[in-house]
């Protein structure tokens, strides 16, 4: 089971800062072990980020964003108790979705 | 054939499934949009990237800003930030040159979301890297920077 998403929202007046940090190895595919084994690519391909169930980010990602990626974001009009999810899925099948309830 | 009828079982359980969703059996995963570019992904040039991206004779815009440092000493994280003033930008995307297979990430923005990002990248080595953007009316435009790479981000 993928590691929780981490998810922070900070309300500024009219724009909201949004932050995303997906737990992920985002292997590329050309590092190798220590016996010189290649490790395989392992890495998100897709995740969304909604808010109160309306998409507002659609990302499509290559193995050439960093280990545990972190976003930053910014939205308009978000108000204190609405929800914010995002999910993602790796090139392997794996996914992991969470959500937060605005402060 | 084998294409078409790819697009029939899609085509199917999409509709098969469609009921389920709003009741929440499933999980808005099952609702995750786009199908991943694999063309443009997996291009191993810029030129092909962009071909494959749809890039190519975009417009040079001042309105496209992106910061990053001007030098990272760690390629396996540089921090950059895209924010687009065009109006109705739609998509967002960044390309890293040199990097051996150059799109990064490609970003779709809808109702709230403002046409802004911050992401970390992996850069194998000094590079020019290039935001796209895609507006509503679908124009394309891109800006450029620098970014030297003093230890490189992908063989590690």
């Amino acid at each position: 089971m993928a590691d929780q998403i981490k998810i922070r929202a900070q309300i500024q007046g009219e724009i909201t800062d949004i932050r995303v940090l997906m737990q992920h190895p985002m292997e590329t595919g050309q590092r190798k072990d220590e016996r010189g084994q290649t490790l395989p690519m392992h890495f998100i391909q897709a995740f969304t980020v909604s808010l109160n169930g309306k998409p507002l980010i659609d990302g499509q990602l290559n193995t050439s964003i960093s280990k545990n990626p972190l976003f930053a974001f910014k939205a308009r009009g978000v108000k204190p108790g609405d929800k914010l999810a995002v999910a993602w899925t790796d090139n392997l099948g794996d996914k992991r979705q969470d959500e937060i309830t605005i402060a | 054939m084998l294409e078409l009828r790819r697009k029939l079982l899609k085509g199917s359980s999409a509709l098969l499934l469609s009921p389920l969703i709003g009741s929440g059996l499933l999980t808005p995963t099952a609702l995750l949009a786009a199908e991943w570019n694999r063309n443009a992904f997996t291009a191993r040039t810029i030129n092909d990237a962009l071909k494959a991206y749809a890039g190519t004779g975009a417009t040079e815009s001042r309105d496209i800003v992106i910061s990053a440092p001007e030098i990272a000493e760690n390629g396996a994280k540089v921090e950059i930030d895209i924010s687009s003033n065009l109006p109705n930008t739609r998509t967002l995307a960044v390309f890293a040159d040199k990097n051996p297979m150059p799109l990064c990430a490609s970003l779709d923005f809808s109702g709230a979301a403002l046409p802004y990002i911050r992401v970390q990248l992996k850069l194998a080595e000094t590079t020019r890297i290039r935001a796209i953007a895609k507006t509503a009316d679908g124009k394309t435009y891109i800006a450029f920077r620098e970014v030297k790479v003093t230890l490189g981000g992908c063989g590690g």
